[in-house]
């Protein structure tokens, strides 16, 4: 049950990420683009949590973890460079 | 080496419950009409998804003896600290390069605060030029 459970998540898990893709494409500004690349990040995150629960390891949790601190370090660098012509210190390169 | 059907039933449920709160963040994502509405839908109903997804993965584990289950309580802990600091600088990123707001049933109270702030510092000190506290 909980096999078939999982199917239905990863199912409905992609057509999230599809939808947000959509706002990736077509977002009117930077920043809501910003936001759906993060959305389909941690449902990626939701995802790989899916798939460890499916094949009964424990081996993905890492792979989760990886890749939630991969997102929010990208999310923050690209925030930081809108805001400071930067992702990281440094001299602004749009002078 | 099978789990029992009551807890099957509680991780079913935790897993739909899971997806229920992604779909709500992508649904909000796409229908809400600026980007500050769009990042508070998807930061808080997001954070909830993977949390009922990963108590699912932390039952299992427990109950098939795989793991102690500590690596999701990690996991959980760090993206309950990083989705809002995250979204906060998106939103302060976005108020900064200028992203305009909804038209519709809108208080700016952060220009509001930022305007009685200019009068404060302009009464004190007229020539000081405006501050900026971008980093």
């Amino acid at each position: 049950m909980v096999e078939r459970i999982c199917l239905v998540v990863l199912g409905g898990i992609t057509l999230s990420i599809l939808l947000s893709a959509y706002r990736v494409l077509r977002g009117p500004t930077v920043p809501d683009r910003i936001i759906a690349l993060d959305n389909i990040s941690i449902n990626l995150v939701a995802a790989i949590i899916v798939i460890s629960i499916r094949a009964r390891s424990a081996m993905y949790i890492d792979v989760a973890l990886v890749l939630a601190v991969l997102s929010f370090l990208g999310t923050v660098a690209a925030a930081r460079y809108l805001l400071a012509g930067t992702p990281i210190d440094g001299r602004p390169t749009d002078s | 080496m099978d789990v029992p059907p009551t807890l099957e039933i509680i991780m079913s449920g935790l897993l739909l419950l899971g997806l229920f709160f992604l779909l709500t963040g992508t649904f909000g994502l796409l229908r809400l009409k600026d980007v500050y509405s769009r990042m508070h839908a998807t930061s808080k109903s997001s954070t909830f998804g993977v949390a009922g997804v990963l108590l699912a993965a932390v039952f299992d584990s427990r109950v098939l003896d795989l793991h102690s289950g500590l690596k999701e309580g990690l996991l959980l802990g760090f993206l309950f600290l990083t989705v809002p600091i995250s979204a906060h600088m998106i939103a302060r990123a976005a108020y900064r390069t200028g992203v305009s707001m909804w038209l519709g049933g809108v208080v700016d109270e952060l220009e509001e605060w930022e305007d009685e702030q200019r009068e404060e510092e302009g009464q004190t000190d007229a020539a000081s030029p405006p501050t900026t506290d971008v980093p």
